[in-house]
């Protein structure tokens, strides 16, 4: 069998094996103790040539239903939008995508600048002065967010809003484990955080409280009311954790006095790819600056004086820090982050905010629609992209019979709320159009009778 | 290209300038001012470049012009297995239905990703050797802190709490004890012994009631092969504790030994080195963890399973640690992955290390003759040499490997592991053929022979770069982290 990627021939490694002075490639393995070694031959699939594995791959892809074939009003966190061209065309550049971490300064000044754009536009949207160069995704970032609170104000109990991502919430529960946090769960009314009870739960013991902006219901958090009550404890840190897209309409969490602003960027030119990889960011204040997990570019200068970009900061990260570390984050979402990068840059400052309008404009008409058809839309404050509406069956029955009118329905609240039996997240963003919606409104009408 | 700055995209902008290309408006329009509260609707819109479709691909390739990649040259950065990154894998990566397929589908619907998934769990079981695995984790120390959880869980389960501490090699990558920390508990240092390896005494002293693992990459970081390591495995189970292994340097083994079968309960792969996940310029990556059958109860959720010939998600796993991140890991890079090892085989992977081991040990004795190498021994697939020669000499390892600037190479990971002084650690991968290996060697020898008779050329190095040496005190000490408009 013949190996493309293996370039030694025979003569090769005869050569070496005479340079080395070993009469065969296994003398170099005879450290490996016998009674350890693995005998015989790995039981793997045999290997293919290119063109049958790309033929294989292609049936296995074609076994998936995909958003482009299907009509889709799923959210919950991961949405379909528009990807400018331009976006796959850059990170195909291979001087980026075959690229590791910019350690080295003088050759990565691409990758280097990248970041610190990417920082700057991050900074810009949350209305936040610092900006990592990526995290995870949304959820990770959040639960780092988490501990970062609890380390900075030395208290050990979080305050998390039941209108935060349920799988957030999951992650942050896990990350929390480790550093011994106690999270306490703030409730719902009509969708929203509950203020009173987040009022009654706040004390000089709270090292946090988190809320989602627009919340998992896609309604949109009093974030104003919420800081009025967070700061009346001097150290509780504010973190939200935000859909960085709905902040080209809304006001942005820095303009409310927010410690950490978290949330992830798959909204800017990253595709659903069944959930990974997204890319996370993390926003904070200068305050936190030295404290932020994951890396940091800095603007600089060289002997010369050129204008250029370094990693900075680097004390606060496991490389230098060891056990001592803000985070043991290493490996980040860089490519993504560019992604994300160029997709900003083609949605540009004038149209960030059309986009955003443009999301609640058709999630709109679809809500209205739906009250026309009968249909009972629950929770009436003010929304993103995404609403509830309440069915007569349950959710998975009813999106089995939307699947095979060529529909993907919307998310199963009953999957993470108990109470919420039969209502469906329903997720419309600007590639929905107003022939599909009114199909989907129809279809949805017809079944739930 | 001459040494001036690059402009940002920002400074690109010029108001009123656009390349978006939206859908139109086709719905009944509603006054979206009029609902929400004035507070809540943005005055200042972000300050987002505005440029044309022009102006960002310009602006981007030149980006990627100042930038080297694998495709770009040799890349030796030992500990990153920076092997080329086949084109397959970009090419299957963006079939629509992997690309656009949502996690909250339901199940039925994408049977051919979950099918992959599961394919792929199944072969890094047999690779590795272990009972089961997930793939929920989105890079290595994600990896780690993972499998540090479940053990912590798998302690706690049997009502033991007293397992505070996580032992690793004074060698160990900084995410070992990072993760260690970030799981709960205390990272205690084992010694290195005089041939580079783990000092069995030490670690005899520092094994206890207290120990939760012992982590260990092996081989270890300086290249070389922890054989003892059943006797390690003895000592740490004797005590009540877990073997935990670093999988980063699995390049060296496929097909030769496995983490399972050297005794060892849960073990972590970086999908981004050894099965060529691209680095992406620091990621995304995927950091799959495989544990032992004691541990598979622990788990994050979801575990994809297979029931009567469909997959599914199970969630249904009571003594799991919980969720470690949202969805299903880094699916696009396991696909990468899986393309990989589908293209390989058994024979093939086997070759991989072999080649891999093979290239380090070639380059190794070649340049035993000009720089120090401390653990003279066959190394695996990387070797650590030291600059202690050259620094005598003036010069050091900083500046060496800024000298491999000029000649087009990017230079070995240097200053790590920590135990060795000046230290530059090599990785060749297997997949760079003997021309640049001995290519790079030459470059070296001469780079030595220049410390020898000008070693000013060594010091004031690169020459050759768009820009010099970066002040990075002052980007420390003066932090400027984002663009701001003059």
């Amino acid at each position: 069998m013949e190996f493309r990627y293996l370039p030694m021939t025979e003569t090769d490694k005869k050569e070496m094996l005479h340079s080395i002075g070993v009469k065969s490639t296994d003398e170099l393995f005879s450290d490996i103790p016998d009674n350890v070694r693995f005998k015989g031959e790995l039981d793997l699939k045999n290997p293919v040539n290119e063109y049958e594995l790309k033929k294989e791959l292609t049936a296995m892809a074609n076994k998936n239903a995909n958003l482009k074939q299907y009509s889709s009003f799923l959210g919950a966190g991961v949405y379909d939008h528009f990807i400018p061209s331009v976006v796959d065309h850059v990170i195909s550049r291979s001087e980026f995508y075959t690229a590791y971490t910019p350690y080295q300064p003088e050759i990565s000044q691409g990758e280097l600048q990248a970041i610190f754009e990417f920082q700057t536009m991050i900074s810009e949207l949350t209305g936040m002065p610092v900006a990592n160069s990526s995290m995870y995704d949304g959820g990770t970032s959040l639960a780092e967010a988490v501990n970062l609170s609890a380390a900075q104000t030395k208290k050990k109990k979080v305050l998390v809003s039941k209108s935060v991502h349920p799988e957030s919430r999951a992650v942050i529960e896990t990350y929390a484990r480790g550093q011994g946090v106690e999270i306490v769960e703030i409730g719902l009314i009509d969708g929203l955080t509950d203020l009173k009870q987040l009022d009654e739960e706040l004390d000089d013991t709270i090292a946090g409280v988190v809320v989602q902006y627009p919340n998992f219901f896609g309604q949109i958090e009093p974030l104003q009311k919420i800081e009025e009550l967070i700061k009346q404890q001097k150290k509780t840190m504010f973190i939200v954790s935000s859909n960085p897209l709905a902040l080209g309409y809304l006001t942005p969490p820095g303009e409310f006095g927010a410690d950490i602003v978290v949330g992830d960027t798959q909204v800017f030119g990253i595709p659903a790819q069944f959930g990974g990889p997204h890319c996370g960011y993390f926003a904070t204040t200068e305050k936190l600056m030295r404290k932020v997990p994951g890396r940091l570019v800095g603007q600089t200068k060289d002997e010369d004086g050129v204008r250029g970009f370094v990693l900075t900061l680097q004390a606060r990260e496991q490389h230098i820090r060891r056990d001592k570390a803000t985070s043991n984050i290493c490996s980040n979402q860089a490519l993504n982050a560019l992604a994300s990068s160029v997709a900003m840059s083609s949605i540009g400052k004038q149209g960030i905010k059309k986009m955003a309008t443009l999301n609640m404009q058709k999630a709109r008409y679809a809500k209205s629609r739906m009250k026309e058809a009968n249909l009972e839309v629950v929770f009436e404050s003010p929304f993103f992209n995404e609403f509830v509406v309440k069915l007569s069956s349950s959710v998975d029955d009813i999106n089995n019979k939307l699947f095979n009118k060529g529909i993907i329905g919307g998310y199963d609240l009953e999957r993470d709320y108990p109470e919420l039996k039969g209502h469906m997240l329903v997720a419309v963003t600007e590639i929905r159009s107003k022939e599909e919606i009114d199909t989907f409104v129809k279809e949805l009408g017809d079944i739930n009778g | 290209m001459a040494n001036q700055d690059f402009p940002l995209i920002f400074e690109r902008s010029k108001e009123g300038r656009t390349s978006y290309s939206l859908p139109e408006l086709d719905v009944t329009e509603f006054d979206l001012d009029a609902e929400l509260e004035d507070v809540y609707i943005r005055k200042n819109a972000p300050d987002l470049p505005e440029v044309s479709e022009l102006d960002i691909m310009r602006h981007y390739t030149g980006l990627s012009n100042r930038n080297y990649g694998v495709d770009s040259g040799f890349y030796p950065l030992g500990s990153c297995t920076m092997k080329y990154n086949p084109k397959i894998n970009e090419d299957v990566a963006r079939l629509e239905g992997f690309t656009h397929i949502h996690p909250y589908q339901d199940p039925k619907t994408v049977q051919g990703a979950m099918e992959m998934l599961y394919d792929l769990q199944t072969s890094l079981k047999e690779i590795t050797g272990m009972y089961e695995v997930s793939l929920q984790s989105a890079a290595g120390a994600h990896g780690e802190w993972t499998a540090l959880m479940m053990i912590r869980a798998f302690h706690e389960s049997n009502g033991d709490y007293e397992r505070t501490k996580v032992i690793v090699p004074d060698s160990a990558h900084g995410t070992n004890p990072a993760s260690a920390a970030v799981a709960g508990f205390e990272a205690v240092t084992v010694k290195s012994n005089e041939a580079g390896l783990v000092d069995l005494e030490d670690l005899k002293r520092v094994v206890g009631r207290d120990t939760a693992a012992l982590m260990l990459t092996n081989p270890n970081t300086l290249g070389l092969f922890e054989k003892e390591i059943l006797q390690m495995a003895e000592i740490v189970h004797g005590a009540g504790g877990k073997l935990y292994y670093d999988g980063a340097n699995l390049n060296a083994i496929m097909g030769y030994v496995r983490p399972g079968d050297m005794g060892f309960d849960a073990v972590h792969l970086n999908l981004h080195k050894t099965f060529t996940g691209p680095h992406g310029g620091g990621g995304p990556g995927s950091g799959p963890v495989g544990v032992s059958k004691e541990l598979e109860p622990f788990l994050p959720k979801p575990v994809i399973t297979k029931k009567d010939d469909a997959y599914v998600f199970d969630i249904d796993r009571p003594q799991s640690i919980g969720r470690i991140k949202p969805y299903y890991g880094n699916f696009g890079i396991n696909l990468r992955a899986y393309t990989y090892i589908r293209t390989m085989g058994a024979e093939g992977l086997k070759k991989v290390s072999e080649f891999a081991v093979l290239n380090a040990n070639y380059m190794m004795r070649k340049l035993e003759k000009e720089y120090e190498l401390p653990y003279p021994q066959h190394c695996k697939h990387e070797f650590v040499l030291s600059g202690s020669r050259q620094k005598k000499l003036g010069v050091r390892t900083l500046d060496i490997a800024k000298r491999l600037l000029d000649f087009n190479y990017h230079p070995p990971t240097i200053y790590f592991p920590l135990n060795v002084e000046e230290g530059l650690m090599i990785e060749p991968t297997e997949t760079e053929s003997k021309e640049t290996l001995d290519g790079f060697i030459d470059t070296m020898l001469t780079i030595a022979e220049e410390v020898r008779n000008n070693p000013e050329i060594v010091q004031e190095a690169p020459h050759t770069t768009i820009v010099k040496r970066m002040d990075e005190a002052t980007a420390a000490r003066k932090p400027i982290l984002r663009y701001n408009k003059q």
